[in-house]
């Protein structure tokens, strides 16, 4: 008999605790015990990006963890991100430049690029697709992703 | 698809998570950075009673230098690998492969002993290990062991590890006076598993070859140390004695048909790394030029 486990974390700010399965992933923790459903579920086996989170900080493949694992830990989602205000000028630049057709990928991109634009205020083009490699957007073709991304960077700078 | 049901237990120590494997044996599965083991379960190819989740311990953290020795504990991750100042120093092929590996998402997460137990044929960190004489320091029921690199891939996800047992940490000698490296790897799209990669590690003195260990990834069941790698050294290396390695080197490997690459096709692009890697090792641009493979 498999029970489940209490965990308590800090889900963008607030502290959470919960009873789950060991086998419950977070990103279907995220979407379907707490209702934030801006993280997205692609692939599943950590090819797609889509479920893209924060954890401690840094960002993780949400469907590569468990949510057992998450305990103590401080989660971010891009509820919190776009919430905060953190990503506007990104979220502005993405929609200026049609970085996003369907949007099935713009949660995971969103917080793949933040990550970027944190850690280096000047990335090259080659730089913001090395970044953005591990996240798959099947409709703009990433050039629009790519510039939004610069735009944002060169903003950030003049700031 | 999502995972099947599984019992977890957080190991308090290593001797908390050997009590649990000794118990559960084959049964249960220990969970790293989880960066290939929760795929596999995602997809029901693995479906463990228990995962044994190790990543609390910190004993198996961290990365030291002393007496010649970088010593790499199994919970490093692939980010920690990236920015450590003493790998870039003293093994600067992993530093440079490390950046080949998937994304920096999955890069936070996975681990360098989770990837070495996984053993994946297509994963550069195995042959990094191969080319650069690594010891692997394991630990099980009857205590400790040191197993060296070559000995320890002994198939497609198949390692000298048992079931029973846990990766402690890995040995690396310090790259010493002369050494050189190279690294390479073709891949479909960036940060995907290779279909042919070449990890290199060789001690150069004055234009020769003294010591060349040539380790592909992603053309067998397991990194191959290329035998024509010993045939290099002592003298300087002339073009058509590269046609000739190269050639042997089609012969030694058997590389696998899949979805990513055909057999000749990862035979032929082992041979464009040879070239490639020898040119660069040796600076010598004339030799790569020459050479169609």
């Amino acid at each position: 008999m498999i029970v489940p486990l209490s965990i308590s974390l800090e889900v963008n700010g607030e502290r959470v605790d919960a009873d789950v399965l060991p086998r419950v992933n977070l990103a279907d923790f995220l979407r379907e015990h707490l209702q934030l459903t801006g993280t997205h579920v692609g692939c599943e086996h950590g090819v797609c990006g889509a479920c893209t989170v924060r954890v401690n900080g840094e960002i993780v493949r949400s469907c590569l963890m468990l949510a057992v694992q998450t305990h103590g830990a401080s989660v971010q989602t891009i509820e919190g991100l776009s919430d905060s205000g953190e990503i506007a000028d990104l979220q502005d630049a993405f929609r200026d430049r049609n970085a996003l057709q369907c949007g099935f990928c713009t949660p995971g991109m969103l917080m793949a690029a933040q990550d970027l634009l944190k850690q280096q205020t000047e990335p090259d083009r080659e730089q913001i697709r090395e970044h953005l490699s591990g996240n798959y957007c099947r409709c703009t073709g990433y050039q629009a992703i790519i510039d939004a991304v610069e735009t944002t960077a060169r903003g950030r700078r003049t700031a | 698809m999502k995972a099947a049901a599984f019992a977890y237990a957080r190991a308090t120590s290593v001797g908390n998570a050997l009590q649990l494997l000794e118990t559960y044996g084959e049964r249960a599965k220990v969970l790293s950075g989880g960066q290939s083991l929760m795929p596999a379960m995602n997809l029901r190819l693995v479906s463990p009673e228990l995962i044994v989740d190790i990543g609390e311990l910190a004993e198996l953290r961290g990365i030291s230098v002393s007496g010649g020795v970088v010593r790499i504990g199994a919970l490093s991750r692939h980010v920690d690998l990236l920015k450590s100042p003493d790998i870039a120093e003293h093994a600067p092929l992993l530093a440079e492969a490390i950046a080949h590996v998937a994304h920096p998402a999955i890069r936070n997460r996975g681990t360098i002993g989770g990837n070495l137990a996984h053993a994946d044929p297509a994963s550069e960190l195995p042959a990094c290990m191969v080319a650069l004489k690594a010891t692997i320091v394991v630990r099980g029921p009857a205590g400790e062991r040191r197993v060296a690199a070559e000995n320890f891939f002994t198939g497609i996800y198949e390692t000298d590890l048992s079931a029973r047992e846990l990766l402690i940490s890995v040995e690396l000698p310090m790259a010493g006076k002369n050494s050189a490296h190279f690294f390479h790897e073709f891949a479909r799209r960036r940060g995907d598993y290779a279909m042919a990669g070449l990890a290199a590690q060789a001690i150069v003195e004055e234009g020769a070859f003294t010591d060349l260990r040539l380790v592909f990834f992603a053309v067998g069941d397991r990194p191959v140390l290329a035998k024509v790698g010993s045939g290099l050294l002592g003298r300087a290396v002339t073009p058509a004695e590269l046609a000739t390695a190269s050639s042997a080197l089609g012969k030694e490997l058997d590389p696998q048909d899949d979805q990513q690459a055909s057999a000749s096709m990862r035979r032929h692009l082992a041979k464009v790394l040879l070239a490639r890697g020898l040119s660069a090792l040796l600076g010598r641009p004339d030799l790569h030029a020459g050479v169609r493979a």
